[in-house]
């Protein structure tokens, strides 16, 4: 909270434009549940936000452990909101070990919310503390609020009969009934979701209820001892219906709106990991849209499975996270050389290896454009938020259904997860580009390829009359019969070279997303980097600086104009979540002098690293 | 075929497409090409409906010499493919050709979930116990001991056998067949393709270059009487020459043994009966080994089960009876929504 406000009175509400709230506790304590029901009541109140929730790969870790911090975080604002902040403001801390891990994220002066009744000697020692730091003055920088709320919400929830460990499970919504409070939010729709959720146990139910309605009572009362209240007023963002969305939703929903665009019926095949498994989750019930949805043996089958349904006609798609993708290759090696749809999501994760699941970077750029034996080119797009996993999942089937081709459709674990407001689309103005499977044995065979797009036809098996035989063997370019022989070899690796190049005609010139078409610097960005970039970039420009800001969906192939427009700009400055994949494709294709910006922390940027970044290239 | 008018009747031949067969003269597998296409024909199996999806090895090229619709895919993932296919369009014939290091080795997962989920479609494997498309290593059904160029000293692992396999995964169909025997062949595939449900058919196939004579202990013609029998559900376990050898449970073990009848008061009752729904008598029949016992030829186990695809199509059938016009546009409205004035 930036600025100093006047203030009449304590029990005056202070108006700020922005703030950033971290929930953090042990991931049994509730923490995703709290933030996500502080983003349904902000949302709802209008404010523009944005999520991120950060979680250990342990379902349960040993409670009290730095290793087990569950945290949630949520920058919200009367203003247009692009990143979950840098530093937040307000930090909840359930245990001692979730404020050991967050405390250096604080500036000085944040709010801390501390439960100290689990301030215990041997939490305290497991957070490797020697002294309690909510006595020891070791917080004197910061605007401390110890509160017992552990023995706050035992008592609230009193009436309700619940047993010690159910009730102390409610603190959860005490604490987020007090930070309610603070921000003057309405408690009736988390109160309504309970009623909800545990409508078979009124008894859970009524004691989280109480416990929202203790916490808020008591910054009501207290007033936190002093501590000021806050009001953000709703948003200026653009008129319309809004909900929020996570990347795994924009990319069901849109998966289910591209087939529907593309009138085929869907085969998702998946294999649980971490964090792409939800996408499975999520289109298991979204049957009645004629969506099949298949749990595989291992990830190769989940790629041959959705394979085998494209073959038949339907849109074949299969989702995974970098070492899954990995083991889906060969299967989409054959796709591409059989030349059938397939969609690839691959929610990128930390790596190599298992890496950290559920962190999230953008390293697959490298395995998605290049990862195949031999000449293999396919079509690669990257959504760069939640809600724009929904336009690109319509855009990857588009273009795999138009040209016979698999895509890879790039998110990543941060978006996949993270919510944002949407406005909400009107799917029924969205284009449709239904698909004209081949009917006709005329003068057939499956290579047959359309002069323009060089796509092959595409004839489903229980077709009378166009009965032939596909494979992973080299085709005939003019018959589509096995063959071995060399011109043959080259003019079918030409051809699907030029079918693939040829698709930059098909999509849409690049735009300038913050800035102007030439100048000093231009960052380039693509995925979930958009948001930092982005508030990066207009902070800078505000301050008068030279910076535009050019954000990639098509990685492969690029807009036909990105050549041109990159050399518009004296330098080019490449911030990526690895260690610098999209520059050796931009360096290795227009020869521009780009230079990286790189972060591997399994922690998305922040606001102020890109800052710092376009500093150093304009020489501040 | 590419043609838009059939004959009335369609021939064996009308299955073979125009392509050149590629594999080593004297291969069990044309046989096997010409038995199913013989059992096409009996069938008259509708070409735009049939599909032979293969892996890669050998036997893998099948589905380019049939004039139905075919996918010759990568290394061990035919099942894969195939189940997709099928769960995809229901309504197509799918038969998945396979060789032993394709189904076995780098495939064996697959071939364990296609088989346990119970995809309605017919699993071929061509077992001739080595690898012959990378010229003759051993293969996961080389006897201990296999001389190969990858082994040299002699294989030292434990074959495994595929139709032991295929029940231990829960396949509700299994049966055997013989290359070179082209009356019975046919019959094999025709059961395996009525049987609704995953049917898993071994085919014992001579690889004339790099594992001649293979089986010769059982299936050369002077061998056959002693060393094979054909399991007939329904009829008694009789095999040799005149039929006078049979197979009944050894009194006081729980294990098979051969008898004669007529000799030390055995008759015709102590054989046993083939009940082609009994998994335990499958499981004892798949065990035998000649020379002490015959190799078990033919349907030795057949149980249908409910499918995966009629399962999976339930759910979505009853899924869009509950929403008969499901709308995207509804979907995005659900739950909590505000306006932006």
């Amino acid at each position: 909270m930036e600025g100093s406000a006047t203030v009449a009175s304590k029990s005056a509400r202070e108006e700020v434009e922005d703030v950033v709230v971290r929930f953090a506790g042990d991931s049994g304590d509730g923490v995703q549940i709290t933030g996500g029901q502080f983003t349904l009541t902000t949302a709802l109140a209008g404010n523009d936000l944005a999520t991120f929730p950060d979680f250990p790969a342990e379902i349960r870790a040993p409670t009290g452990t730095t290793f087990g911090v569950s945290s949630f975080q949520i920058h919200f604002g009367s203003r247009e909101i692009r990143t979950a902040g840098d530093q937040p403001d307000v930090l909840v801390a359930f245990n001692p070990a979730a404020l050991t891990v967050h405390l250096k994220d604080l500036n000085k002066g944040a709010l801390i919310i501390a439960d100290s009744g689990a301030f215990t000697d041997r939490n305290l020692k497991k957070a490797g503390f020697t002294t309690n730091p909510l006595e020891d003055g070791s917080l004197d920088a910061y605007r401390l609020v110890s509160i017992d709320i552990t023995k706050a919400t035992l008592e609230s929830v009193k009436p309700f009969g619940l047993s010690q460990k159910e009730a102390v499970r409610c603190k959860n919504m005490w604490a987020l009934g007090l930070v309610y409070w603070l921000y003057d939010r309405d408690r009736k729709p988390t109160n309504d979701w309970l009623a909800g959720r545990f409508a078979k146990r009124p008894e859970i139910a009524n004691s989280n209820i109480a416990a929202v309605n203790a916490g808020h009572s008591y910054g009501e009362t207290t007033e936190l001892s002093g501590e000021q209240s806050y009001s953000v007023l709703p948003a200026k963002i653009k008129a319309g219906l809004y909900r929020t969305v996570t990347g795994i939703e924009g990319l069901a929903y849109g998966l289910v709106q591209g087939a529907q665009s593309a009138e085929l019926n869907m085969t998702f095949a998946g294999y649980p990991i971490t964090p792409a498994s939800s996408l499975l989750h999520t289109l298991s019930r979204l049957k009645a849209f004629d969506v099949v949805t298949f749990q595989a043996e291992d990830e190769i089958a989940a790629c041959c499975v959705a394979l085998g349904a494209s073959y038949a006609g339907n849109l074949g798609v299969t989702a995974s996270s970098g070492p899954g993708v990995a083991l889906k290759m060969e299967a989409i090696g054959l796709a591409l050389a059989v030349e059938l749809p397939l969609i690839i999501v691959n929610v990128q994760r930390a790596g190599p290896s298992t890496g950290l699941p559920t962190k999230t970077e953008q390293s697959d750029l490298y395995q998605s454009v290049y990862g195949r034996n031999a000449d293999s080119p396919l079509v690669v797009v990257a959504a760069n938020s939640p809600s724009d996993c929904f336009y690109t999942a319509i855009e990857a089937v588009r273009l795999a259904t138009k040209y016979m081709t698999p895509v890879i459709l790039l998110a990543d674990g941060y978006m996949a997860n993270a919510s944002e407001p949407w406005a909400i689309p009107d799917v029924d103005t969205l284009p449709k580009f239904p698909v004209a499977f081949r009917t006709d044995p005329d003068g057939f065979h499956p290579f047959l390829r359309d002069d323009k797009t060089l796509a092959r036809v595409w004839a489903k098996p229980g077709t009378d009359g166009l009965e032939h035989r596909i494979g992973g063997i080299e085709k005939n370019y003019n018959s589509g019969d096995i063959s071995y022989e060399a011109d043959n070899h080259q003019k079918m690796t030409d051809v699907r070279k030029a079918k693939i190049d040829g698709i930059a005609n098909d999509i849409p010139d690049q735009t300038v997303e913050i800035g102007k078409e030439s100048g000093e610097l231009v960052v380039v960005g693509w995925g979930s980097t958009f948001g930092p970039i982005s508030r990066a970039v207009t902070r800078m420009r505000a301050a008068g600086k030279d910076v535009s800001h050019v954000h990639l969906r098509h990685i492969w192939p690029m807009p036909k104009n990105l050549g041109p427009l990159l050399k518009n700009y004296k330098k080019v400055l490449v911030p990526e979540m690895n260690t610098g994949q999209l520059i050796t494709v931009l360096r290795d294709k227009f020869l521009v002098p780009a230079v990286g910006l790189n972060k591997v922390s399994g922690q998305p940027f922040k606001i102020s690293e890109i800052e710092d970044g376009i500093n150093g290239q304009l020489g501040q | 075929m590419n043609v838009a008018t059939r004959p009335e009747k369609l021939q064996a031949k009308d299955y073979a497409s125009d392509q050149e067969v590629r594999w080593c003269p004297g291969c069990g597998d044309y046989a096997i090409v010409r038995a199913m296409q013989v059992t096409m024909a009996e069938l008259q199996a509708d070409p735009a409906k049939t599909v032979f999806i293969s892996g890669i090895g050998c036997a893998a090229r099948f589905p380019y010499y049939m004039a139905t619709y075919g996918f010759h895919t990568i290394h061990g993932r035919a099942a894969a493919i195939a189940t997709g296919t099928k769960i995809a369009n229901p309504e197509l014939d799918v038969w998945v050709i396979s060789g032993d290091g394709d189904a076995l080795s780098i495939g064996g997962n697959h071939l364990l979930h296609v088989l346990r989920r119970n995809v309605n479609l017919q699993y071929i494997l061509f077992n001739n116990e080595i690898y012959g498309l990378t010229k003759g290593q051993y293969s996961p059904t080389s006897r201990t001991g296999t001389k190969s160029p990858s082994t040299p000293a002699g294989s030292v692992d434990n074959p495994v056998s595929p139709t032991l396999f295929a029940l231990g995964c829960g396949a509700r169909f299994v049966a055997r067949g013989v290359d070179t025997n082209q009356k019975h062949l046919p019959e094999v595939f025709k059961r395996a393709q009525a049987h609704i449900g995953a049917s898993f058919v071994e085919v014992f196939q001579n690889c004339i270059v790099y594992n001649d004579g293979v089986y010769d202990y059982f299936t050369e013609k002077d061998a056959v009487p002693d060393n094979q029998i054909l399991c007939e559900h329904g009829k008694p376990l009789l095999y040799g020459k005149d039929k006078k050898k049979g197979l009944r449970v050894k009194p006081g073990a729980f294990e098979i043994e051969s008898v004669t009848v007529g000799e030390n008061g055995i008759t015709e009752g102590d054989i046993l009966v083939h009940d082609e729904t009994s998994k335990m008598l499958a499981t004892m029949l798949c065990s035998m080994q000649p020379p002490a016992l015959p190799m078990a030829i033919g349907v030795i186990y057949c149980n249908p089960a409910p499918t995966y695809e009629d399962g999976l199509h339930a759910q979505i059938a009853e899924a869009k009876a509950a929403a008969p016009k499901p709308s995207l546009n509804a979907l995005l409205r659900r739950g909590p929504t505000w306006t932006i004035e």
